[in-house]
């Protein structure tokens, strides 16, 4: 293999790192904050108030039922209006962001769920208000549920950063519909894959074991 | 002026358009530095009782004193300000499950600001109180039940609260650790002064540390006074289904009419004479010992005795009149053995 298809790989790969990553903090600036209001405006919530709730839930259902290939051609417009082009890795990240937030709001939304109802009954039989609850009760026990829901959304961002290679995002994605697929070049296809499932091993596994090192709850 | 005031609560929940009414015009008075106990079987309403007394349910009518302060006329900032001079301890111990022993017991002094380093000097002080302050760096899943009840008590304490609140604090524990619970608690009770109310279903508790019980019925307060008074002369039907443990309600009377049975009441002084024997040699008629018991009531041994009487109408009013007179307190009971 020459060395400029290598070194096409290696930037390949942190265009790949960079649009996950990147796609998966922004999705939690957004997403973090939504779920967090779908957990206290809900039935069960902090202070439940259903208009608020059901908003929410209706975008984010909507979001979440639109298919990430058609949300990416379709926010064309609203990428070139914020990054000024329509493709590349920068690019690429708003649809991924967009996608991603409600799904986040989600996965979020379900960890808060989780957390004993008693412990926040004692914080508030403390004279806790709803403020500190959130940030000192339930950000803190559901942080091993709320790692593995991080693991599990930059895994799904990395496959969907891939599948934005069709339409000239960038990274191993884009590689492999270039390579592999318009010039047949089955061997840099090959290539690509294993890189996709090594780094999809890497963050999985890392997570894992994070998640499991938080978790106080079980030794 | 009384440390908790309930006066005329009601509490009526509406569960998917079912209204649910949970407590009904209850109205009592703890003093200050008491043991309060509150007993009823599962479902009378103790808990939303007890939830009422630091708010965390809300009255639908009624209201709530403390130290003479109405809450409903609190604004949610002095209600929680409020709260943090009320300790409460539960069932399941709700700790903090990622945060360790010091960190859960400073954690009420976190939430009212309270600097960290001055925290961690009053958690030590109250881990030491409650014997675990070899655990300060554990975790909760790793102690034991007693433990972490404990480590409760000590977070309760933290604020250095009037009045802690038991919710089933023991309804978890085994026999043994449930005496050392109670006893660290009476042990807070006399060296704080820290009023404490219980919420439970177990007679045994309210008999070992409460000077004062509430007996709640279908959430209705049904009887109310120094425990051992209750103790000795129960008299609503909830009063004796918790001191015998068995179901009263739904027993045919006429069934029982044949088999006429007493409970009597052994106070100290009487428990020492053979009561009994005397009685049966004077009366010449045996009586049945259906059940006999001693109980720890505030500190005294108490005794009592469910006995069947014999079928003669004016031998069992005699027997009556007998142990009567030997200043025993008796009671027509319909408990089975």
């Amino acid at each position: 293999m020459n060395e400029s298809v290598i070194k096409m790989l290696i930037e390949g790969i942190g265009e790949t790192l960079y649009m996950t990553f990147g796609s998966v903090i922004a999705g939690y600036i957004i997403g973090l904050p939504l779920g967090i209001l779908l957990y206290v405006s809900g039935g069960k919530g902090l202070r439940p108030c259903k208009p608020v709730y059901k908003l929410i839930d209706f975008i984010c259902n909507i979001i979440r039922s639109i298919p990430f290939l058609i949300l990416l051609i379709l926010l064309i417009p609203v990428t070139r209006a914020i990054v000024g082009q329509s493709y590349g890795s920068t690019a690429t990240i708003v649809p991924l962001v967009v996608c991603a937030a409600p799904y986040i709001a989600r996965v979020v939304e379900s960890s808060l769920t989780d957390v004993d109802a008693g412990v926040i009954e004692a914080a508030r039989a403390m004279g806790a208000d709803n403020f500190q609850i959130i940030t000192k009760v339930l950000l803190v026990e559901a942080k091993t549920s709320l790692m593995t829901g991080f693991t599990i959304t930059t895994g799904l961002l990395l496959g969907y950063s891939a599948m934005s290679g069709t339409v000239g995002g960038g990274g191993l994605g884009d590689i492999a519909v270039r390579y592999g697929y318009y010039r047949w070049q089955t061997d840099i296809m090959i290539i690509t894959v294993i890189l996709l499932i090594v780094i999809f091993q890497i963050i999985q596994n890392t997570g894992t074991k994070l998640s499991a090192k938080l978790d106080h709850r079980k030794r | 002026m009384s440390a908790i005031e309930i006066k005329n609560l009601t509490k009526v929940f509406e569960i998917d358009g079912d209204t649910v009414t949970a407590l009904k015009g209850v109205s009592l008075n703890v003093e200050k530095g008491d043991i309060f106990g509150i007993i009823g079987m599962s479902g009378a309403g103790k808990s939303t009782l007890v939830r009422s007394i630091n708010y965390l349910e809300r009255p639908t009518e009624g209201s709530v004193f403390i130290d003479g302060v109405n809450l409903s006329e609190l604004s949610p900032k002095a209600l929680r300000k409020l709260r943090s001079r009320i300790g409460m301890i539960f069932q399941n111990f709700n700790l903090l499950e990622q945060k360790n022993v010091i960190d859960n017991v400073c954690f009420p002094l976190e939430i009212s600001g309270v600097k960290k380093k001055d925290a961690r000097v009053r958690a030590r002080e109250l881990l030491n109180l409650v014997g675990l302050s070899d655990k300060e760096k554990a975790y909760p899943s790793q102690l034991s039940g007693g433990q972490k009840q404990r480590v409760a008590i000590a977070r309760a304490l933290a604020t250095d609260p009037e009045i802690l609140l038991c919710d089933e604090a023991t309804s978890a524990l085994d026999p043994q650790t449930t005496a050392g619970v109670l006893g660290l608690i009476r042990k807070i009770n006399e060296k704080l002064g820290i009023t404490v109310v219980i919420i439970t279903h177990q007679m045994s508790v309210v008999t070992d540390i409460c000077r004062h019980v509430a007996i709640i019925d279908g959430g209705k307060l049904v009887e109310e006074g120094l425990v051992e008074s209750i103790f000795s002369d129960p008299r609503s039907d909830a009063a004796k289904e918790l001191l015998s443990g068995k179901q009263i309600k739904g027993v045919h009377r006429d069934s029982l009419e044949a088999r006429r049975k007493i409970r009597i009441v052994f106070r100290e002084n009487s428990a020492y004479e053979p009561v009994i024997a005397n009685l049966i040699l004077k009366v010449q008629s045996p009586v049945n010992i259906l059940r006999a018991d001693t109980r720890n009531v505030g500190g005294k041994a108490v005794g009592e005795m469910i006995l069947g009487l014999p079928e003669d109408r004016s031998k069992q009013e005699e027997i009556i009149d007998e142990l009567k007179k030997a200043g025993l307190s008796v009671k027509e009971t319909e408990e089975d053995e």
